[in-house]
Formats: structure tokens, C-alpha cells, sequence
């Protein structure tokens, strides 16, 4: 098994911008719910979200592949940017948008289909494999990715809905990583699931870093710092600290960061 | 372990003992009791109705099933059916049905004589035992089989109805002896012919086959036509209903924005089912009929009355079913870059299916036993040609099932009661089908997730 150093140990090894946000607000109906956020996100690079409930950080997370204009009342202003291409674009298609920027959900949400569709309905939609054998090989690729292949290969026809709670969550990482996203959203992705499956899914987001630019929003502080190199801290819609995680957790410079983080608020 | 022991230090209960029911208590559970009673007792006074409900309608339609014949060896008479000799349709098919109730009262008298029958009745009350279809269905069968004519052919015919009627206690002596249309010495006659094996009952295929028939010949009564009618009118609702209405839903569900106007539409699509159904005959008649110019009493004209009909059920239904799919599995479907559509018609419509189906077999059921619009558009009328094969025959002249029951109870002839309880019976069938049909497709599509 890969021999991860201690997580929060690790640093920051990409400087490169994969996301910059710049005033972004997002309302829904009549209330403000993210107010003036800016956030640079590296490349290759663990960013946390952390923050007390209903402060915003899912909202933001969805915006950065307009889940949220599957909601109607929902409103985004400001400027996301991808690579340097505005997201919010006219000309951008959301459906484009999320080939390339992957979603893992706090509810492990297969669909009820065999393991092996679940995984192939991404590349599939997407024509990336023009054989039944690139087929194959991207769903074997991705489960092992995911760290599934061993458990499994011998049942790939076999609903995804029958695996254990921790192995759907992971057969969701699976499939977000199937269609080869550049960036890969999650959405609290352990908040369901015990500490040993929390345990393999931590793994296995410090090993997805390499290769992806991860956005995990957590609630646990611990699961923070154990698997990000960048922390950002949401209160009540505003971005109050954003920075390296040791420094976050070590030498936060706002009051209701430390607040926050000592448990004085939450 | 040791036993409890008085000599315990155990303190009083401060607020009574756990043992006895305090009042409040006794007045909570006799709450219960009395609400699980009157359940039990509204349970009960269901099932009662529905026992004495089909109790009676299979008391009195169960006959309706078996029918008498008459097993005679008419002779085919050349002398009386084919006066030229020369075998040609055209003369033969002039020879009408009172050309060959001779024959069959011959062969009825020749039958008496050879079983040595002792009655006193004259041919021609001899001949009344038989139908006054069998001349008619004779008839049928030598236009079809000319080279026959000549040959002495075995036949079954139809018994008169009274005839059947009293082998399945409808007609007795008494009833008889007032009778304008049987008289008690038939009667005898018939015991007779019974017994010699000449008279028999015999399951009623017929019934399920036959036409409608007239007033005087209950016994010849089928439902030949409405069952047909009604397999038409089906195939119309579910060919139109089902796709219009799963595609309104899809519409209306996912992809219409939430405004004034939608909702404008959800709270009609909701009266429109709550319609009383003999508005949409009047729909029906105004515009198929009279604007379109459809034909009257065809199984195209109901099946778009009944679709209209049908519509709104399965929009409801199906929305619900919508509804019902977790947003996860949806998404899951964006999550992964599915657009819209794909996400609907690849997850959210597979799992809606089970309930779609179900919701548009109620409505097909529900569109199966309307009557009320059916008697507006004409499909009344007394019919007994068969419509020809799909699609032509969906605008010719039909029947449907529950008007052919409504029919048959405006008819004189008791013998009628039974052919109406009979045409329930069989409507009824029909609906434990369906819903049979949609257990088995609930079954066959769900999923878990």
C-alpha cells in the first residue's frame, strides 16, 4: 500500500491556479448565502472547506460545477474561473463543465445498476471508449483508482446498490473519476460512512491529489487536517481565513477561526 | 441470585404502583380499544359488501355460462333449399330463414317420434323448444357448406330461452301456465328430450363469441362484439394515453420552469380528473363526432373520449412516480456530466417505471368500465356485425362491455338479468387481469437502490 507520510506533513507541491473565484455571490430567493468569496485552488492539491453547518461551503462547492443551477431559485454573480475560462460563460455548457470537473456526494449514491455500469455510464455518455475493451479497461482502471478492483472484480455485474456503505461511496469516486476529470469535487464524502471506511476514502483522496485537483468540504476538523494541504474557513457565507493547513490549525490569524477550530463555535 | 424477599429494604412507590393501571391510563388504552374496534368493524362491513356483491352477481351470472342445446339430424332438403337443382349460391342465399324452420321442426318431430316421446303437442309447439336463432344459424351453415345440401347433418341448436331457463330454474310449471311464450306441456316435453340424451347442457363458448342478440332471443345473446369493442378501445387509450401523458409529466415535472402558468395547468390536470365522466361523452359527441365528423358508435371515437379520460390519471400517477425517484440518483446522473435528458431517460424514468405502469393500468381499468360517455357517442346501438381487423376496424360500429351490461339490464326478458350478470362477471375478469398485470410489471421493474 502506498506509504503516505503524515498527511499534514505533506507540502504544497503545485503552486499552479486550477480555480480562482474572485466576488462570488450566490443567493437563494432572497438570501444571501455566499457573500464576496475569493479563493485561489492549486493543481494537484488537497483544498478543505470546513466551517459550522449552513455557512455556505457546500453552496460554494457546487458552484464550481453548476450543480446549482439545478436549482431554480438559486443565483451565482461574480467570476469563477477554470484554467482561466470564465465557467459562468454563456457559451459554457454545464454539461461539458462537469465532464470536467467530477462530484462526489455526501450520500453514497450509486446508481441501481451493476457495479460495472455504474462506472462505464460516465465514459459512455461521453464516447471516451470506442471499444467494448477500452470500455473494460477504463472501468478497471478507475475501480482501482478508487481502490475497489480487489474487492470488486468478481462481482462487476452485480448492483452497486449491494456493496457495504464505504465501498459505494467509493464506487462514487469511481465513477467521478471514470470520465478523467481535472478536478474532483466532494462533497463531505465520509460524513456517511464509518472510521474505517473514513479511513481507506482519506487514502484514497491523498493518492486521487496526483493526479486531480481535489475540493473536499468536511465538517470533521480532524479529517481537515488530516487529508488537506489547503484550509479554508467558511462562517455564516463569508471566506474568513484561507491559507496552508498547518498554519490553519496551528496559527490561525482571525478570532473566529481559532473559535471555530477550538471548538468554542461551530 | 437470590429471590426478592420482603425482608429487602425496598421504599413504597412515591407516585403508585407500577402494578395497577392508573385512571389516565385505563382511559388512554380504552381509547385504543375503541379505535381498533371501530377499524376492525369498517374492515369488516368492507368485505361483507364485497362478499354479498360478487355472491350475487355470480349467483345470478354464473349461469349464464352453461347453455342448452338441442341436438337434432335435420335433412338438409333439397327440394326446400334449392328449388333449381343446379347448386347456384345466388338461388340458395334467396331462400330465407323461414325456409328452414320446417326442416327443423321435421327434424324435431322425427326426434320426438324416435325416443317415442309422450306428448300431445303439435308440431309447430315442438318446434317453439328451439331457438329462433337455429333457422337462422342452419341457414349460415348451408351457405357455407352448399355440397351438403341433401345430406342429413347432425346440429346443435340453440334452445329456446325459456327451454334453458327452466334447466336453470328461471321457468317453472307455475310460471308457465302463465306464460304466453311455453306452456308446462313443452316443458314436459323438454324433461323428456332431457332424458333421452337429445337435450344437453353444454359450457357456452358462444357467449364470449356471439353477437348481441334481439329482445325475443336472449339465449343467442353474446359478447362477441362488446369484448372486441372494448380490446379496441384499450389499444387506442394505451397507443394515445400512455405517451402523451408520460411525456407531459416528463415535461411538466423536470423541465417546465415553476410559474403561474405551470401551476395554472397542474391545478386543471387535477380538476380535469375529478371531470364527471359523461362530460367528456358530450366532448366527445361535439367534437369527434360533430365537428370531426368521426362515425358514430366506433371504437375510434370512444378510444379518444376514454384517452382524455385516462389522461389525467396517468399524468397524476405518473408525477408521483416521478416525484418518488431520490434527487441522488438525478444528482448522481449531473454529477457525471449526463445532461438533463439523458439523466431522466437513463435513471430517473427507469425508476419511476414501475409506478408509471401501474398508475396507466388503473387508468386503463378505470377506461375499461366507463359507461357514461360510452352511451353518448352512440355505442349503444344495438350491434351484431363484427368490426373488421385493426386499424379499419377501429370506425366501424362496436360494442363495449360495460354497455352491453347496461344494455342487456333495459331488456324485457329476465333471461337477460342472467346475461347481464354474466357480462360482469366477465368484465370483472378482465379488471383482476389488469391489475394483475400491474402487480406482475411492479414487480418485474422495481429496483432498489
Amino acid at each position: 500500500m502506498y506509504d503516505a507520510p503524515k498527511l499534514s506533513e505533506t507540502r504544497v507541491s503545485n503552486n499552479d491556479i486550477k480555480i480562482a473565484a474572485r466576488n462570488v455571490q450566490v443567493y437563494y430567493g432572497d438570501t444571501h448565502a455566499i457573500k464576496d468569496v475569493n479563493v485561489d485552488i492549486a493543481d494537484k492539491t488537497v483544498t478543505a472547506f470546513i466551517g459550522p453547518s449552513g455557512c455556505g461551503k457546500s453552496t460554494f462547492l457546487r458552484c464550481i460545477n453548476r450543480m446549482n443551477d439545478t436549482i431554480d431559485i438559486c443565483r451565482v454573480e461574480g467570476d469563477i474561473r477554470i484554467d482561466g475560462e470564465d465557467i459562468y460563460d454563456k457559451k459554457v455548457d454545464p454539461v461539458q463543465l462537469r465532464a470536467k470537473v467530477g462530484m462526489v456526494f455526501q450520500k453514497p449514491n450509486p446508481f441501481p445498476k451493476s457495479i460495472y455500469d455504474n462506472v462505464a455510464y460516465g465514459p459512455r455518455i461521453h464516447g471516451l471508449a470506442r471499444t467494448k475493451a477500452d470500455l473494460d479497461e477504463i472501468v478497471e482502471k478507475s475501480l482501482r483508482r478508487a481502490a475497489l478492483w480487489t474487492e470488486a472484480k468478481d462481482r462487476l455485474d452485480q448492483p452497486g446498490t449491494g456493496l457495504s456503505g464505504g465501498q459505494q461511496q467509493r464506487l462514487c469516486i469511481a465513477r467521478a473519476v471514470a470520465t478523467s476529470p481535472e478536478v474532483l469535487l466532494m462533497d463531505e464524502p465520509c460524513s456517511a460512512l464509518d472510521p474505517i471506511a473514513t479511513a481507506q476514502v482519506e487514502e484514497l483522496i491523498d493518492e486521487l491529489r496526483q493526479e486531480f485537483s481535489v475540493v473536499i468540504v468536511t465538517h470533521s476538523m480532524q479529517q481537515a487536517a488530516r487529508v488537506s494541504q489547503k484550509t479554508a474557513f467558511f462562517h455564516l457565507g463569508h471566506l474568513v481565513e484561507f491559507g496552508d493547513t498547518g498554519q490553519i490549525f496551528t496559527n490561525p490569524k482571525d478570532e473566529r477561526t481559532e473559535s471555530y477550530i477550538t471548538g468554542r463555535i461551530g | 441470585m437470590t429471590d426478592f424477599t420482603a425482608s429487602d429494604a425496598v421504599p413504597a412507590p412515591r407516585k403508585g404502583s407500577l402494578l395497577t393501571q392508573d385512571a389516565r391510563t385505563k382511559q388512554r388504552n380504552a381509547k385504543e380499544a375503541r379505535f381498533r374496534m371501530m377499524g376492525l368493524v369498517a374492515v369488516t362491513i368492507g368485505l361483507l359488501s364485497l362478499v354479498g356483491l360478487l355472491t350475487s352477481i355470480l349467483a345470478s351470472g354464473l349461469s349464464s355460462f352453461q347453455q342448452t342445446y338441442i341436438e337434432l339430424e335435420v335433412y338438409l332438403d333439397p327440394a326446400k333449399l334449392d328449388k333449381t337443382g343446379n347448386r347456384n349460391p345466388e338461388d340458395i342465399a334467396k331462400v330465407s330463414t323461414f325456409g328452414y324452420a320446417p326442416l327443423i321442426d321435421a327434424a324435431m318431430g322425427a326426434a320426438i317420434e324416435r325416443v317415442g316421446a309422450a306428448t300431445d303437442i303439435n308440431a309447430k309447439a315442438a318446434g317453439e323448444l328451439i331457438s329462433k336463432e337455429a333457422p337462422a344459424s342452419l341457414r349460415d351453415f348451408v351457405l357455407a357448406n352448399i355440397d351438403r345440401i341433401g345430406e342429413t347433418v347432425q346440429f346443435d341448436l340453440l334452445a329456446a330461452g325459456r327451454i334453458d331457463g327452466f334447466f336453470k330454474g328461471r321457468v317453472t310449471m307455475e310460471t308457465a301456465a302463465l306464460d304466453r311464450n311455453i306452456s308446462p306441456e313443452q316443458l314436459q316435453l323438454a324433461d323428456q328430450l332431457k332424458e333421452a340424451g337429445i337435450l344437453t347442457t353444454k359450457f357456452n363458448w358462444a357467449f364470449f363469441t356471439a353477437p348481441d342478440a334481439s329482445d325475443t332471443r336472449p339465449e343467442a345473446a353474446g359478447l362477441g362484439v362488446a369484448i372486441i369493442g372494448s380490446i379496441y378501445m384499450m389499444l387506442i387509450v394505451l397507443v394515445l394515453a400512455l405517451p402523451l401523458g408520460v411525456a407531459a409529466s416528463i415535461y411538466l415535472e423536470e423541465f417546465a420552469p415553476k410559474n403561474r402558468w405551470t401551476d395554472l395547468i397542474e391545478v386543471n390536470i387535477s380538476n380535469l380528473a375529478a371531470v364527471p365522466s359523461i362530460v367528456f361523452g358530450i366532448l366527445g359527441l361535439a367534437i369527434f363526432i360533430n365537428m370531426v365528423g368521426l362515425p358514430q358508435s366506433a371504437p375510434i371515437v370512444g378510444g379518444l373520449v376514454l384517452t382524455l379520460m385516462t389522461l389525467p390519471t396517468i399524468i397524476i400517477a405518473t408525477r408521483a412516480a416521478l416525484k418518488s425517484v431520490p434527487p441522488s440518483i438525478r444528482d448522481a446522473a449531473l454529477g457525471v456530466g449526463a445532461s438533463k435528458m439523458q439523466a431522466i431517460f437513463h435513471h430517473v424514468l427507469p425508476l419511476a417505471m414501475p409506478g408509471i405502469l401501474t398508475g396507466a393500468i388503473i387508468g386503463l381499468a378505470q377506461a375499461l368500465g366507463e359507461t357514461a360517455p360510452l352511451l353518448l357517442i352512440g355505442m349503444v346501438a344495438f350491434v351484431r356485425e363484427y368490426p373488421g381487423g385493426p386499424p379499419e376496424g377501429f370506425f366501424d360500429p362496436a360494442a363495449a362491455l360495460p354497455v352491453q351490461v347496461y344494455n342487456w339490464t333495459q331488456r324485457g326478458d329476465p333471461a337477460f338479468v342472467e346475461r347481464a350478470s354474466g357480462a360482469i362477471i366477465v368484465l370483472l375478469v378482465f379488471l383482476v387481469l389488469m391489475n394483475i398485470a400491474a402487480i406482475l410489471l411492479r414487480r418485474r421493474f422495481e429496483r432498489r437502490w
